[in-house]
């Protein structure tokens, strides 16, 4: 299959600039390789700009009302397993209004893939901050900068028992396609967040990675079973270290060749490693304040990648189970069990 | 005598629900028409003893049964609690006979109880007309069980199977079908049969040996209902459950239930949540508007999706049910009504949300409202509420409330076969390649193809649609064309139902008004007046014979438990009728002879 059958004949009204064309055409790409045709396919959303995705694509789509993306979807895969069913949701959508059908998906572990656009604001609403905005943000809505704490999207969804978590960047088009792609085939609750630029209300929001010169020293692509290796000359790497008096592990950046350095274990079900990896980088986000010398680089890629049993499988095995032992299977067979007496 | 009214009342650890439920199950099964009202606290396990724990429940018997009683002619107390709640609320009538426990009026009793003097009869102004019979039920439940080999909390638990064989011996009840009702009952406990139906003939027999101070109710001949058939007894929220498993199996589609735990509609979850035999897939989910967006994904994906709550859950979900209105899918919201607003009172009985059901979500955003009006037509209408959603792509309101959900009443159990035939808006095959969701057919029904489907590919939306591509479209015209393109879908389902009847006298000029589940107290009121009753199940769209039919009467009285939500509705529909109306907001059903001294003035 080709990425142009999985493109719909809607012309798409993304802001000239905006990372969502990126993850659009990634996501196109990507599910021409996953290969599922299109009638198999359903992509469920709420309302925001990411929402307008489904329109886009050339499957099955819903785009519903603000937050309820993560419950209708879970509707949509639970009652028909056999469907492929993603989730196009952005930070506002997926974090703030729809964030109990957020974490109750991910708890439940439900057979989704859910494209999670994190561009720190809100853009259709016209720029107002959002749950991931960093602390002390100017907003039409906080003119004198926000005084919230952000989410961390990885922490959260590894605190919500999340099984697979990838994040992507709109610029990257190879790692955010690699990414949609393990998403499908990992049986669970899939997040990628795509780390997306808002050109219009929050231009620049990831430039310190997006920005070609400085990805290399600011980011690590995550690969399962190779060594956490990244710098501008592939020269530094990652390793674990525990502070002998708390035993606080910490992630600290040593030369490529220090045998310390890591292999990246997406698969390990412990999420200890998997939460520092995520976390990466995150205070440069998470506090416009912040003066880092932090020089750890943010993760990209595939950090966690647990196989474990999915609600869906779960919800429809029990169903087989009963109804393979059960006497009665039909309206007519049921109501004859009924304490009953002839009349007439 | 022609008809019964018997109250259990006690703690709510006593067993006054299971008691009458088995009292009432074999009365039905002895013939008799029943109508129950289950009264129970809101508490859980309210201190024991007290009056905040006193657990009732009241069942009619009889030939023409329209309702569980204004007021008991039998009265069982298993408590000084009960006694005095029951006193007070004036649950009994001044010829009633009144069965107490007294191994239940000690001192500590009577304290818990908040009595001031230690003789309540007299400190409760009993009349001298009411027949008190005191029996020890404590002693003699002890006495009777003294061998069985139960520890003691067990024997105490017991007591209401004392009562129960006792009043079976009032009504002269034989003991064989209460027997095998209690083994059908504790068959997955077997052990608890031999003492449950030891207690239970003692009981019948202290009354049969004791001649006590009472004579045995006879009831007049038992008269059969009218339609022959297998019967049994149901309450409302498991006769709705069960109309949804019907016309899932009908319609050949998959049932889907969301729904989010609340009183007093959780019974329907819990009911489907058991019935995965039936291949129903019920979801408790994360909260109530999960409760109704899983069902719309459900629906979105081809499967009959239902949704069960109470009003503040319907609140939660009005957005959603705009979504499935403006998405133009099949959707079932069955909404069992409580007292209100906000918390209300969760336990108790209301129409208070007809309104809430007809108008209350954003935009012009009509839906299917229906009302059922018996525990047992719970069934019927939810039925009825799958057959209209699926066959005009629309939600569909089923209102039913605490009275009838958790009341019984007896109920002819249909075949499938009986049941109208179901024809969900399935897509034509022509249309394959070239589908979208704006197509309609000529009634006004988009059709219907979902995922899975080869050819028929699309997206669907909860923004305005462009009439004939069905994308997002914000032209001017094409919004009044689609809001009245779905205004128009609604109001020609009146095609599709039938006409209200006239019953009860239909020659007077005085018709009395309801919808819902005060039909059997209407009734029961339209006869004592000798005037008409005109009841309403279909309220959005009403029957097109409507206006005609009431327009006939000069005297039109709608009676509601709201503050007149039906009546407003009906005034705006028909201004030239002059429209009475007689309210009661108390949390609990009419009683028949307020609405007969309201309507003699």
């Amino acid at each position: 299959m080709q990425a142009s059958d999985f493109k719909s004949d809607q012309y798409v009204r993304f802001c000239p600039g905006c990372g969502d064309h990126a993850i659009c055409m990634a996501l196109q790409k990507a599910m021409a390789q996953i290969g599922i045709p299109t009638h198999e396919v359903a992509v469920i959303s709420g309302i925001g700009c990411s929402s307008r995705m489904p329109h886009y694509l050339n499957t099955y789509g819903f785009n519903t009302i603000h937050g309820r993306g993560g419950a209708i979807a879970t509707g949509v895969k639970t009652s028909h397993p056999e469907l492929t069913v993603w989730q196009m949701s952005g930070d506002g959508d997926c974090l703030a209004i729809g964030g109990n059908h957020f974490i109750h998906e991910i708890r439940r572990n439900v057979d989704l893939n859910v494209c999670l656009f994190n561009n720190r604001i809100y853009g259709l609403t016209k720029g107002q901050y959002s749950p991931t905005s960093p602390k002390g943000f100017v907003s039409k809505s906080s003119p004198f900068g926000t005084v919230e704490r952000p989410f961390v999207p990885a922490q959260l969804v590894l605190g919500a028992g999340g099984t697979f978590f990838a994040r992507t960047l709109d610029v990257d088009m190879p790692t955010t396609v690699d990414c949609m792609v393990a998403a499908q085939q990992h049986k669970g609750c899939s997040i990628v967040e795509c780390l997306v630029n808002c050109v219009i209300f929050n231009n620049g929001t990831h430039a310190w990675i997006a920005d070609r010169e400085q990805r290399a020293e600011h980011s690590i692509i995550l690969k399962h079973g190779q060594k956490m290796i990244f710098g501008k000359e592939n020269d530094k790497g990652l390793a674990v270290e525990i502070d002998p008096v708390t035993f606080v592990p910490k992630i600290i950046v040593v030369p490529a060749d220090d045998p310390r350095v890591l292999t990246h274990d997406a698969t390990q079900p412990d999420p200890t490693l998997h939460r520092l990896l995520g976390l990466m980088g995150q205070d440069r986000v998470v506090n416009v304040a912040a003066e880092t010398d932090n020089e750890l680089p943010i993760a990209l890629g595939v950090i966690r990648n647990v196989e474990a049993e999915t609600y869906d499988a779960a919800v429809n095995a029990q169903i087989a189970e009963v109804r393979s032992k059960a006497k009665a299977q039909s309206f007519d067979e049921l109501t004859a069990t009924l304490e009953s007496w002839q009349v007439g | 005598m022609k008809n019964i009214v018997v109250r259990f009342c006690g703690d709510s650890g006593d067993g006054m629900q299971l008691t009458g439920n088995l009292f009432s199950s074999l009365s039905a099964i002895l013939g008799n028409e029943i109508s129950t009202l289950p009264d129970f606290p809101a508490e859980i396990r309210a201190p024991q003893g007290t009056l905040g724990g006193v657990s009732g429940f009241q069942v009619q018997l009889g030939a023409g049964v329209y309702t569980p009683g204004d007021k008991a002619d039998v009265i069982v107390a298993m408590n000084a609690a009960a006694l005095k709640v029951c006193t007070i609320n004036k649950h009994y009538h001044d010829h009633a006979i009144v069965i107490v426990d007294t191994d239940a009026m000690t001192e500590k009793d009577l304290e818990k109880a908040q009595y001031t003097t230690d003789n309540p009869f007299t400190e409760l102004a009993i009349p001298e007309s009411v027949q008190i019979v005191p029996v020890a039920l404590t002693t003699l439940t002890k006495e009777s069980l003294k061998e069985s080999g139960l520890d003691n909390k067990s024997i105490l638990k017991s007591r209401n199977m004392f009562a129960l064989g006792l009043i079976c011996w009032l009504f002269d009840q034989p003991m064989d079908e209460a027997i095998h009702l209690l083994e059908d009952k504790f068959k997955k406990k077997p052990a608890l049969i031999a003492p449950n139906t030891k207690v239970m003939v003692d009981g019948y027999n202290y009354g049969q040996n004791l001649a006590l101070s009472i004579r045995q109710i006879h009831l007049e001949a038992n008269q059969q209902p009218k339609e022959s058939g297998r019967y049994t007894s149901i309450a409302g929220n498991k006769s709705t459950a069960w109309g949804l498993i019907a016309a899932a199996e009908k319609a050949g589609k998959h049932l889907f239930l969301g729904s989010y735990p609340i009183t007093p509609a959780t019974d329907i979850l819990h009911e489907l949540a058991g019935r995965k035999d039936m291949n129903v897939m019920a979801i408790q989910a994360e909260d109530e508007i999960a409760g109704v967006c899983t069902a719309i994904g459900a629906a979105f994906a081809g499967d009959l999706a239902c949704t069960t709550t109470s009003g503040p859950g319907l609140s939660l979900k009005s957005e959603a049910i705009g979504l499935a209105v403006m998405a133009e899918l099949p959707l079932v919201v069955v909404d069992v009504q409580r007292g209100g607003p906000s918390t209300g009172l969760p336990t108790k009985t209301e129409q208070t949300d007809l309104l809430q059901a007809l108008y209350g979500r954003n935009g012009e955003c009509p839906a299917v409202v229906l009302a059922a009006s018996s525990s047992a037509n719970c069934f019927d209408f939810a039925y009825e509420a799958c057959k209209i959603a699926l066959e005009n792509m629309t939600p569909v309101i089923l209102l039913t409330d605490t009275y009838l959900a958790n009341g019984t009443a007896l109920w002819r159990i249909p075949k499938l076969a009986e049941l109208p035939a179901i024809k969900p808006q399935s897509v034509p095959k022509e249309l394959k390649g070239h589908f979208n969701p704006a197509l309609r057919d000529e009634r006004g029904v988009r059709y219907w193809a979902y995922p899975g489907m080869e050819g028929y590919e699309h997206r669907n939306i909860g923004l305005e649609r462009d009439a004939d591509k069905g994308t997002i479209s914000t032209n001017p015209a094409n919004h009044e064309k689609m809001v009245l393109a779905r205004k128009h879908k609604i109001a020609q389902i009146a095609n599709q139902i039938p006409d209200v009847q006239v019953q009860a006298n239909a020659a007077s000029d005085t018709v009395l008004v309801g919808w819902g589940s005060t039909e059997g107290h209407l009734h029961a009121a339209a006869d004592t007046l000798n005037c008409a009753l005109v009841q309403f199940n279909y309220i959005c769209p009403l029957p097109k014979n409507t206006h005609e039919v009431l327009r006939q009467f000069k005297r039109i009285i709608v009676c509601e438990l709201n503050t007149g939500q039906f009546a407003a509705y009906l005034r705006a529909q028909f201004p030239d009728l002059n429209i009475e109306q007689y309210n009661e907001i108390m949390g609990q059903p009419f009683a028949v002879e307020r609405i007969v001294e309201y309507a003699s003035k």
